[in-house]
C-alpha cells in the first residue's frame, strides 16, 4: 500500500466513527494490506485525533485467547491505544448510541507507576514497573462491518477499541494471584460469563511484557501512569441500551458499566 | 426391532461400554424413550442395580447439564444426575485409560466430600453447602457410549450422564474458607490454556447444583449420604483427551490436578 492509500483508509475509519456508519473490511479492500500497513492506518488515526485535542492514556492488548487466536487464525496478540475521551466513569451512563455495534470484556487494568521500554523487557521488569491493578470492563467496538475483522482489520482500527470504565479500588499486583483469579460477568444482574486471569495469555503480565517489547520496537514507550488493558478474561459480550454490566473479580472487587437507555425508552 | 423394556435398553448401554463400541442413541431404536426422564432414569437405575450386582460400590453422584445456558437450550431448570461407583476412580498420576474407554473427553469440576446426608424436596443452596465437609478440584473423564456424543437427555440419562472416570485433586477445604462462585479453573492441554471459567458457571454456584440434585434424588427417594462424593458438573465445556497429551486443571485455592491422555 502507498502512503495515500493507508491515509484514504485512515480517513474513512475516522468518517465511521463520525457517521456511525461500519466500512466494508480493509482486508477485502486492498489485497496488499501488511501489518505494518495496519498499524500504520492506526497511528494516522491516532495521529489526527491528538491533533484535534486528544491525549494517549495507555494502550490495550487484543487477541489474547487462545479461542480468539484460533478464530481469527493468528499466533500472536496486538495492541491499540488507548485515548483520554474513552474513559467513562463507573456508573455514569454510557451513550451506547456513541458506538457503533458495542461489546463489552472484563479485564484487570494495569496502571504503572514507571515507564517501560521495550525491547528486552523481563516479566520482572513489567512486574516491578506496576503500580496498582484495577477491575476494569472495557467497550470493544468495530467501525467494519458486522464485526467481519481479520488480524489486519481490527489492527487498523485502533484494535477494536471503544471504551474503557475503570474500578476505583486499587491493589498491588503482590495481594493476589493474577493468573488464578476469578471473574464473573453478570449484565443485567445475569451471569453471561466466568473466567480467570489465565485467560490472557496465560497471565496479565505477559500481555504487559509484549506490549511493552511490541511497542519499542516501534520506538514507542509505555509511560508512568499509563492504563494497559491486557486482554479479555471472557468472550466478549453484546450491549444493549439500558445494560448495566458487572464485572467481579476474587480479590479485586467489581467494578459496573451503565449504558444509557436508549431515546424511545426514555420517552415513553 | 425388539420392543421397549428397561433390560434390554441397559443391556445395550452396558455391552456399548464393555465392547468399547459406540452405538447409536437408544431413542432412535425405541423412539417411546424419547423425552421420558422417569423411564430413563429406570434404565439408570438398572445399570446400577447390576453393577452393585457385579461387586461395585456405590460412592457418590456426578451432576451433568449444569450450564445455565445449555438447560434453556434443552429445556430444563434442573441439573441431570448419574451414580459414581469405585470403579470409576481414577488414581492420581494414573493416565486415562484409552483401552477401556471409547472417545473419553474430559472436564475439570469442583468435586464435594458430603459430612452429613442430603434428602430433598426443601433442600436450599445454604443447607445443601452446610452439608459439604470437604471441596476438592477434580477432572472428570466423560466417555459417551453414543457415536459422536450424539444424544438426547433421555439417553443421556440412560447412559449414566456419560460418566467414566474421574480424578480426585490433591486439596481439601472446608467450604466455609471459599467463595466457590469466584473459585476459578484453568484449563490447560499440552501446557496452553484453552478455557476458564469459575465455580458460577455450575448453576450459578455449585452447592446451587447440589441442591436441585438432592431435590430431584429426594423426589426419587434418593438420599445423598455421609461420605458421598458428588462432582458437581463440568465448568467448562468437556475437551477430548489424546494419547500423548496431558491436561492439568489450575483452581484458585484447591491446587492443580494433572493427568495424563496415555
Amino acid at each position: 500500500m502507498d502512503h495515500a492509500e493507508r491515509a484514504a483508509a485512515a480517513a474513512a475509519l475516522l468518517a465511521a466513527y463520525r457517521d456511525g456508519h461500519p466500512v466494508e473490511p480493509l482486508s477485502e479492500k486492498y489485497s496488499d494490506l501488511t501489518l505494518d500497513d495496519a498499524y500504520e492506518i492506526q497511528l494516522l488515526q491516532i495521529q489526527q485525533r491528538l491533533a484535534a485535542g486528544a491525549s494517549v492514556k495507555g494502550h490495550k492488548v487484543g487477541l489474547t485467547s487462545v479461542a480468539m487466536q484460533r478464530q481469527l487464525g493468528v499466533d500472536q496478540p496486538d495492541f491499540g491505544h488507548l485515548l483520554d475521551d474513552m474513559f467513562h466513569l463507573e456508573n455514569m451512563p454510557i451513550p451506547v448510541g456513541h458506538y457503533l455495534q458495542p461489546r463489552i470484556e472484563p479485564e484487570v487494568a494495569i496502571v504503572l507507576k514507571r515507564a517501560l521500554h521495550g525491547p528486552g523487557v523481563t516479566a520482572a521488569e513489567a512486574a516491578a514497573a506496576v503500580d496498582f491493578v484495577l477491575p476494569a470492563l472495557e467497550v470493544i467496538d468495530s467501525r467494519i462491518r458486522d464485526w467481519k475483522i481479520g488480524l489486519l482489520d481490527t489492527v487498523a482500527d485502533n484494535a477494536s477499541s471503544g471504551g474503557v470504565v475503570l474500578g476505583s479500588r486499587p491493589t498491588p499486583l503482590g495481594a493476589v494471584d493474577l493468573r488464578l483469579a476469578g471473574c464473573t460477568l453478570h449484565v443485567r444482574g445475569e451471569l453471561v460469563a466466568t473466567g480467570a486471569g489465565g485467560a490472557v495469555l496465560g497471565s496479565p503480565l505477559n500481555a504487559l511484557v509484549w506490549l511493552a517489547n511490541t511497542l519499542g520496537a516501534r520506538g514507542v514507550g509505555l509511560e508512568a501512569g499509563h492504563v494497559v488493558l491486557p486482554g479479555s478474561v471472557t468472550a466478549a459480550v453484546p450491549v444493549q441500551p439500558g445494560d448495566s454490566v458487572t464485572a467481579t473479580f476474587a480479590g479485586l472487587g467489581s467494578v459496573t458499566a451503565r449504558f444509557a437507555p436508549a431515546a424511545e425508552e426514555l420517552s415513553s | 426391532m425388539a420392543g421397549w423394556d428397561v433390560q434390554r435398553a441397559a443391556s445395550a448401554v452396558l455391552d456399548a461400554e464393555s465392547s468399547r463400541t459406540d452405538r447409536v442413541p437408544l431413542t432412535d431404536e425405541w423412539p417411546e424413550l424419547d423425552g421420558r426422564l422417569d423411564l430413563a432414569y429406570a434404565v439408570q437405575d438398572e445399570l446400577l442395580g447390576r453393577k452393585l450386582a457385579a461387586g461395585q460400590v456405590r460412592t457418590g453422584v456426578k451432576l451433568g447439564l449444569t450450564a445455565r445456558a445449555k438447560q434453556r437450550q434443552m429445556n430444563v431448570t434442573s441439573p441431570l444426575t448419574g451414580f459414581l461407583t469405585d470403579a470409576m476412580v481414577l488414581p492420581a498420576g494414573e493416565p486415562v485409560p484409552q483401552d477401556e474407554l471409547i472417545h473419553p473427553r474430559v472436564e475439570p469440576e469442583i468435586v464435594f466430600v458430603l459430612g452429613r446426608p442430603l434428602r430433598g424436596p426443601g433442600v436450599t443452596a445454604a443447607t445443601a453447602l452446610a452439608a459439604v465437609e470437604r471441596v476438592h478440584g477434580g477432572i472428570e473423564v466423560i466417555d459417551s457410549r453414543y457415536r459422536d456424543f450424539r444424544f438426547t437427555l433421555a439417553d443421556v440419562v440412560a447412559d449414566n450422564a456419560s460418566s467414566a472416570r474421574f480424578v480426585l485433586g490433591p486439596v481439601g477445604r472446608r467450604p466455609e474458607d471459599l467463595d466457590l462462585a469466584l473459585e476459578a479453573c484453568l484449563l490447560e492441554v499440552d501446557g496452553v490454556v484453552v478455557d476458564s471459567a469459575t465455580g458460577a458457571a455450575v448453576q450459578g454456584h455449585p452447592a446451587q447444583a447440589l441442591a436441585l440434585a438432592a431435590n430431584t434424588l429426594g423426589a426419587r427417594g434418593i438420599t445423598l449420604e455421609p461420605g458421598w462424593l458428588v462432582l458437581t458438573g463440568g465448568l467448562t465445556p468437556a475437551v477430548t483427551i489424546e494419547p500423548g497429551t496431558t491436561v492439568a486443571a489450575h483452581f484458585t485455592s484447591l491446587g492443580t490436578v494433572h493427568l495424563s491422555g496415555g
